[in-house]
């Protein structure tokens, strides 16, 4: 038999007459009939409800929980958000309070966050697939979708899609964003941020103009090299130039320097003939609030406003470092450095002080001949060719523009469009993440310099770079929550020089322009009587026993006391307190005393503030031993009743008080005048 | 069919061979003879860190012999549960005798152990046990608004950066990690101490109210993480229901 005639035969059998025929048909017809709810039945969604089942029937809250139970499919649909997310069908018990204790997932009780599944779904915080039902499909990037689940560490960059500021619960954003900053990122790469502002870099490299009058062609060299070996908190990264590399853009930064008058003019003036007057003077004029110094044990001591100063001396010239001291403002008009009107013999001693801040290591391997215009041109070629004045001043080099690739939506870069180096994940947080490690990694020839940052500051970066995706561009302007950008905020007038001039806004914050290290001012003087002020002026002293980091004395003239008190007392008012309002003294001896006793028993202030020095210890507040000569009574009074209404933020506790308790601590505070021998010193 | 099968044999043998690599450049081969027969902790048990992150600290951990002398060069191998990761997860100890690891925490809050473990002289296996702590949404939360408030009260730790107020208190608050203490008080008794200061459970005044500075929410955060911290574990008191 042929193989035709068996296949008619075949077709006989089921098509030979009209009953075989409708018989096989139907068959046909009911088996494929059969195969989608088969498919259904034995889908894995199908699977994980019925183990859900299982699981909730052995509990003691199982017909609650069955009452809660829907089967089938689930949906979260906000289409204002573009959210069709089905997790809802195998996490079933996402809501269910009592599955805490639950670990197996897909069973687990969702941890506590403040929005509800309802309104947000799950994927604008988790990505990953919503529409998706095998977990296959809905967690990993399978079949043509980009956007897997996001692990747990980056999760956070989610809240950043819609918070555009600092959040309490965001540690990692908060982290990543300001490190995005500080590090100068923003320098070379642009981002833009969803509010139409672009991210500002908020560290400060120096101008290059004038490098030769301040160090050098030796020190640049080394710095080039390797920036970490001169100070370990350098926040210029690594390039990773070879020897001739570095010889040629030293010889060109020299080569291209142009000299400043008056800033290396070396003084006739002789140091301090006690050799310790240097470090006393360092420490009193609280240099460390600002700058850190490597101590013998290798710990950095200090603030991180200006740089670090362990091997200063291997840096500067003498001759600019004594010009720097006696007026920074004129080699860097810009500078966060205040201007101290130290006299000659201050500056000559403080200078000698740092100059033997030195390490003879750092230069010791540097020799270098003098340069040749080929090395010079070279150099010039290479700081055109690394962008380095996208973060530096150089005369001659323009700033160039877009420099590196813009970041505004590298969350949503979509993974065939990246290159990875071997041996990396495939996915967008995996390249982000190894690219800060390093940059260089999938080809030698980029030119992303090396950063050293510790895994978690990784983690923190990559975060805050995930959460500037095509999301947070397109969201519903009512769903975001915006920040207070930095104001521009500039004093007016002579004060207002002066305040520049001493660099008031690198540590205090006035009306949103200005550092977080000392108190903001706003209210400043809505806040503390005249007398005070200008004695503080003069010689400020700490008022919290536990801050190490303190206002300078800058040896102000009297001139300048009253030209700066007097624009303080009139500018910087609260429109909620009227330092008039109240008298200063004259409370009556019952009402101080009614103040003592709330004090110590009802609220218990001691356990924050000092009255008494003997007998009070608390360290958290500022000492109130001479609250009485600092403060309005009327600032006091508002304080008792809102702190947080006049220092948002503050951490002294609102204590929600009657008005005759804060009138009564009022008494109470502005009966601490302090000795009179304390007020002298 | 043959084709597939191949192609997995080469991936498998690929994988394996990198794997390999990896370890013949990453570690040290242990020092002959260098057993230790006690294991103890150097740093880093303890911590805290929010879900699937890096610990702020590496573990770090100390192979010592009978003497209680370190030992260099002994081989130390790290294991925790599914979701963590160790790097590197094992090596051999250092001149002082330590190894450390830097440890990620999985994507679940809760309780982590951490398992180190070295061989002996007749390799039998030495083993420690370390504990850390990842953190929900709602515990991170409470543990920055605890950063912001109330750690320099509750926490005797002193830095020069930080001093801590907790010698200058006449009455000294509980550290929030003291289960001991603070697992006796309900959720109840915790909401309303730290909504109303001391006094609220007949303690002292020096304990202030946050009742008007911090919203609900905020509090709910901080008891959730103090219970999230605390020594013994706490024990969520079951959840009652109706019979029906
Ligand atoms: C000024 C210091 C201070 C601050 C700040 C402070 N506490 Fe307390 N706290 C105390 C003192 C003192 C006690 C002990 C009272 C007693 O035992 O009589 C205490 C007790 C407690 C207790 C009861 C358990 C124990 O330790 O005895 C809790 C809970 C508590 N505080 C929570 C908080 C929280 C939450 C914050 C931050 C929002 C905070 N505290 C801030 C001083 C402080």
């Amino acid at each position: 038999m042929g193989l035709t005639s068996k296949f008619v035969s075949f077709w006989q059998q089921l098509f030979g007459d009209s009953v075989r025929a409708f018989g096989t048909v139907s068959l046909v017809l009911l088996i494929s009939l059969a195969i989608a709810p088969a498919k259904n039945h034995f889908s894995e969604w199908r699977h994980y409800q019925k183990q859900y089942l299982k699981m909730i029937r052995g509990r003691g809250e199982a017909v609650t929980l069955q009452r809660h139970f829907q089967g089938d499919i689930q949906q979260v649909w906000l289409p204002e958000l573009g959210v069709v997310d089905r997790c809802t069908t195998c996490h079933v018990g996402l809501k269910e309070a009592s599955l805490v204790d639950v670990s197996t997932q897909p069973f687990r009780k969702h941890p506590v966050i403040p929005h509800s599944l309802d309104q947000f779904g799950c994927v604008m915080c988790h990505r990953g697939q919503g529409p998706a039902t095998t977990v296959q499909e809905a967690h990993r990037s399978t079949l043509a979708w980009e956007q897997p689940v996001l692990p747990a560490k980056y999760i956070e960059s989610s809240c950043g899609q819609c918070h555009r500021w600092e959040l309490t619960g965001t540690p990692t954003l908060n982290e990543g964003r300001h490190l995005l900053t500080a590090n100068g990122c923003v320098h070379c790469h642009t981002v833009k941020l969803p509010d139409g502002t672009t991210m500002k870099a908020t560290d400060d490299p120096p101008s290059l103009s004038h490098i030769a009058d301040k160090t050098s062609r030796e020190w640049i060299f080394a710095w080039l090299k390797d920036p970490k070996a001169y100070a370990a908190t350098a926040t210029m990264p690594n390039f990773k130039f070879n020897d001739d590399e570095a010889r040629d853009i030293s010889a060109f930064l020299i080569a291209n320097s142009t000299p400043v008058t008056g800033d290396t003019v070396g003084l006739n003036a002789k140091a301090a003939p006690d050799p310790s007057a240097g470090a006393s003077l360092y420490g009193e004029s609280f240099c460390a609030s600002c700058h850190a110094v490597q101590n013998t044990a290798g710990n950095l001591v200090g603030g991180n406003v200006g740089p670090e100063l362990t091997r200063v001396g291997s840096k500067v010239k003498p001759t600019w470092l004594q010009a720097w001291l006696r007026n920074p403002d004129t080699y860097d008009p810009e500078t966060a450095m205040p201007h101290y009107r130290f006299n000659d013999q201050q500056v000559v001693t403080l200078a000698g002080f740092l100059q033997a801040k030195s390490d003879s290591d750092l230069l010791a391997n540097v020799h270098l001949d003098p340069s040749t215009p080929e090395q010079i041109a070279h150099g010039k070629h290479l700081v055109t060719d690394y962008g380095c004045a996208s973060c530096h001043e150089i005369s001659g080099i323009k700033k160039p523009e877009n420099f590196a690739p813009d970041l505004s939506r590298i969350g949503s870069k979509a993974v065939n469009q990246l290159i990875f180096s071997q041996g990396m994940p495939h996915t967008l947080p995996d390249y982000i993440a190894g690219k800060i490690r390093d940059p260089r990694a999938s080809s030698p020839g980029l030119k992303m310099p090396q950063y050293t940052f510790s895994p978690a500051q990784i983690d923190s970066l990559t975060t805050a770079l995930l959460s500037l995706n095509e999301r947070s561009h397109s969201l519903p302007p009512a769903l975001t929550v915006a920040g207070t950008p930095d104001s521009n905020y500039q004093p007016a007038g002579k004060a207002g020089k002066l305040m520049r001039d001493l660099a008031c806004f690198s540590c205090h914050r006035i009306n949103g322009h200005g550092g977080d290290m000392a108190p903001d001012l706003s209210w400043e003087g809505s806040s503390v009587q005249r007398q005070w002020l200008i004695d503080f002026l003069k010689n400020p002293n700490t008022l919290r026993p536990a801050l190490i980091r303190r206002m300078p004395r800058f040896n102000l003239t009297d001139a300048e006391i009253n030209e700066l008190t007097d624009y303080i007392m009139t500018v910087y008012q609260s429109p909620a307190v009227d330092r008039d309002s109240m008298p200063l003294t004259g409370f009556s001896p019952t009402q101080v005393e009614q103040g003592r006793q709330l004090f110590y028993s009802k609220y218990a202030c001691q356990s924050c503030h000092i009255v008494d020095p003997k007998n009070d210890k608390g360290y958290i507040g500022p000492t109130l031993t001479q609250v009485g000569s600092r403060l309005s009574s009327a600032w006091v009074y508002h304080w008792m009743k809102n702190p947080q209404a006049l220092r948002p933020g503050t951490t002294d506790p609102n204590r929600n008080m009657s008005d005759d308790d804060a009138r009564a601590l009022t008494a109470f505070l502005m009966n601490q005048k302090g000795s009179a021998e304390a007020k002298k010193k | 069919m043959t084709r597939y099968l191949l192609l997995l044999g080469f991936i498998s043998a690929g994988l394996l061979s990198t794997g390999c690599a990896r370890k013949t450049l990453s570690e040290p081969a242990p020092k002959a003879g260098a057993y230790g027969s006690a294991l103890v902790e150097s740093s880093g048990g303890k911590q805290v860190a929010a879900v699937g992150t890096i610990l702020p600290q590496p573990v770090v951990v100390q192979v010592n012999d009978q003497q209680g002398n370190a030992v260099p060069g002994a081989p130390v191998a790290f294991s925790g549960p599914a979701g963590v990761t160790l790097d590197p997860v094992s090596g051999v100890t250092d001149s002082s005798g330590q190894f450390a690891t830097n440890v990620s925490l999985g994507e679940m809050a809760g309780r982590y152990q951490i398992t180190a473990k070295t061989v002996n002289k007749a390799q039998k296996r030495v083993e420690l046990k370390l504990e850390e702590i990842a953190l929900g949404y709602q515990q991170v939360l409470g543990w920055q608004l605890n950063d912001q408030y109330c750690d320099r009260c509750h926490n005797s730790e002193s830095t020069p950066e930080r001093v801590s107020n907790y010698d200058n208190l006449e009455v000294k608050p509980h550290p929030f990690g003291e289960g001991g203490t603070l697992n006796k008080m309900g959720d109840s008794e915790l909401t309303a101490i730290i909504n109303h200061g001391g006094p609220a459970l007949n303690k002292s005044p020096l304990m202030p109210p946050y009742g008007y500075t911090l919203s609900k929410t905020e509090i709910q955060a901080l008891i959730s993480y103090i219970r999230a911290i605390s020594d013994p574990p706490y024990k969520t008191p079951g959840l009652v229901y109706a019979k029906n």
